[in-house]
């Protein structure tokens, strides 16, 4: 591929306002994702779940992959993959390191059941393809509407369930000393998962999954350690990745994936730079009466 | 020791174990135990790893069913403040000091915050009270040990707590720092009257202010004054075997306690 055609098919813009039109759909849909991911991916850094995110959206992949070979909603086939898989590994409640093989055996299971169902497929090649690297779909008014219903209502439950979330993932002793229900959040919390991953999945696929839920999560808790501003920050990061995304994918022949993780990895890097010079140069917010002590003398005293 | 001993004895107790015991599968690790918890009392928990000391607390806490026996709580659940043991945040938990403090005052509710200017001041309120105003903005990734268990009182008092219980608050601090979280916890106990039971291995920091001692080993306990319990006669008898207890000045040093009890603390440990 010669370097001119390469740069064509990954930058686009030709009819760039037509196109910009008929996707709108694609672009709002981006935006409520990304809402949801830098939301709901906070917890999932606070409660170290990010290897079962990779889990539940191969599960979720295995369940989308069925519902097309049997031709049902695939986003119907999806859900149920990834909210029967969070609650499979909610309700085992093991510690971390169970957990985490429990999730290591499930994913190439998962993985393997939806080759199995894509290639007993005959319909189109691209819609197994989307299924594991996301594209913009042409999302109907019909589709983004329920996308935008779904995740609203999981957005509610989050905001219901906001404070003790927060405490139990925080500070799970002190919180079940307390009285706040954490076995009950813990379920809770993987059930809006396993929702908001089946989500998504069709945006950016189920490989890339990781890309939404967690890095612009992750990122922000490089650079702040206010518990208020990484999740502000953390949804503005999600939000410009899947936009932005969508804004550079429109006219390229490429799926939306590449530029959706390219734009978070950059915005991760950044922040992870950041948070390095910070660390470096000791600025922390702790209050030093040396130091203000020593600013308030007059210059030369202090030999 | 204390000058008040028999005050907080006349007082109604907040809670009551009333033949309480606590066994897993067929291990009792302690039967038959009658303790009434009084309002101001500073009552100490010792005894080896393993002996039950933590799973008294989550009994207590009602986190943790009896075997046998009943819990009697003559004060509302939310009355209960609990202190853990220090613990390490990872460096980057997006969890200020002030923010530790907050989890304590409304961490608890339903919903989203709503009243962040009076959280706020409540939470610098405490800050003020264990001298945590000038880390209030760290995040507790960064903070010393010995920072970390002031803010966890200052977390435990946002309930206006009637029975503060305190697991281990001590482990893995210094011993300045073990003698300043143990006088907050004092004086709390003196102040507000708030009854104290303090799970600890070390009894020396808070022996100026311990009232009574509940020391468990091998399935038995004793209970009473320190003098009463930690003398060399009475820790014989619990470990059925040659414990020596000598006093030096206001320290009590403890030795020959059996071999395999070390073994199980250095591991756990």
């Amino acid at each position: 591929m010669d370097p001119n055609s390469f740069w064509s098919s990954v930058f686009n813009f030709d009819n760039y306002g037509e196109l910009l039109a008929l996707l709108q759909n694609s672009l709002w849909a981006g935006a409520v994702l990304g809402v949801l991911g830098g939301l709901v991916g906070v917890f999932v850094v606070k409660r170290d779940l990010s290897f079962a995110v990779h889990g539940i959206s191969e599960l979720s992949f295995a369940g989308a992959s069925l519902a097309l070979l049997l031709g049902a909603d695939v986003v119907l086939g999806s859900l149920i993959g990834s909210v029967a898989a969070a609650l499979l590994l909610g309700l085992m409640g093991l510690k971390a390191r169970e957990k985490n093989s429990l999730i290591g055996v499930l994913m190439p299971f998962g993985l393997g059941l939806g080759i199995l169902f894509l290639s007993l497929y005959q319909g189109r090649a691209a819609n197994k393809f989307s299924l594991l690297t996301g594209q913009i779909v042409s999302v109907d008014t019909v589709q983004l509407d329920a996308l935008v219903v779904t995740a609203a209502l999981v957005m509610a439950a989050l905001a219901v369930l906001w404070r003790p979330l927060n405490f139990a993932s925080d500070d799970p002793d002190v919180a079940a000393a307390r009285g706040v229900p954490v076995k009950g959040l813990s379920l809770a919390f993987m059930l809006i998962l396993g929702v908001s991953v089946a989500l998504s999945i069709q945006i950016v696929g189920a490989l890339l999954v990781l890309a939404l839920l967690i890095t612009p999560a992750a990122a922000a808790f490089k650079v702040t350690g206010s518990p208020l501003l990484v999740v502000l920050l953390s949804v503005a990061f999600a939000v410009t990745a899947t936009v932005g995304g969508i804004l550079l994918a429109l006219g390229g022949s490429i799926p939306i994936s590449p530029y959706v993780t390219t734009i978070s990895f950059t915005i991760y890097l950044a922040c992870w730079g950041i948070g390095a010079w910070r660390r470096k140069t000791g600025r922390n917010g702790r209050r030093l009466r040396v130091a203000e002590q020593r600013a308030a003398e007059p210059k030369g005293v202090s030999a | 020791m204390n000058q008040q001993q028999s005050a907080p004895e006349a007082a109604a107790p907040v809670m009551s174990l009333k033949g309480g015991g606590l066994s897993f599968g067929h291990r009792a690790l302690w039967q038959g135990l009658d303790l009434d918890i009084r309002p101001g009392e500073f009552l100490a928990v010792l005894g080896a790893n393993g002996s039950g000391k933590s799973s008294l607390l989550k009994v207590l806490l009602g986190l943790l069913p009896l075997s046998e026996g009943r819990l009697e709580r003559h004060v509302p659940r939310e009355k209960l403040g609990y202190v853990p043991q220090q613990k390490n945040f990872a460096p980057d938990t997006a969890l200020r000091a002030r923010d530790l403090v907050a989890l304590g005052v409304d961490g608890h509710r339903w919903g989203i915050r709503r009243d962040r200017r009076r959280v706020h001041q409540v939470v610098d309120g405490l800050l003020e009270k264990v001298g945590a105003l000038d880390y209030a903005r760290v995040p507790v990734g960064q903070l010393s040990g010995g920072e970390q268990q002031r803010l966890r009182i200052a977390q435990a008092m946002a309930s206006d707590p009637q029975v503060l219980l305190c697991d281990e608050p001590l482990l893995s601090l210094d011993p300045r720092h073990q003698n300043v979280v143990s006088a907050l916890v004092n004086q709390r106990c003196r102040e507000a009257g708030t009854a104290v039971v303090f799970v600890t291995h070390e009894l020396n920091p808070v022996l100026p202010y311990v009232d009574r001692v509940l020391y468990l080993a091998q399935g038995r306990f004793r209970i009473g004054t320190p003098e009463e319990v930690m003398n060399t006669e009475t820790l014989s008898e619990l470990y059925q075997g040659h414990v020596e207890v000598v006093r030096s000045h206001d320290r009590l040093l403890v030795s020959g306690i059996p071999e395999q009890i070390h073994h199980e603390q250095e591991e756990v440990d």
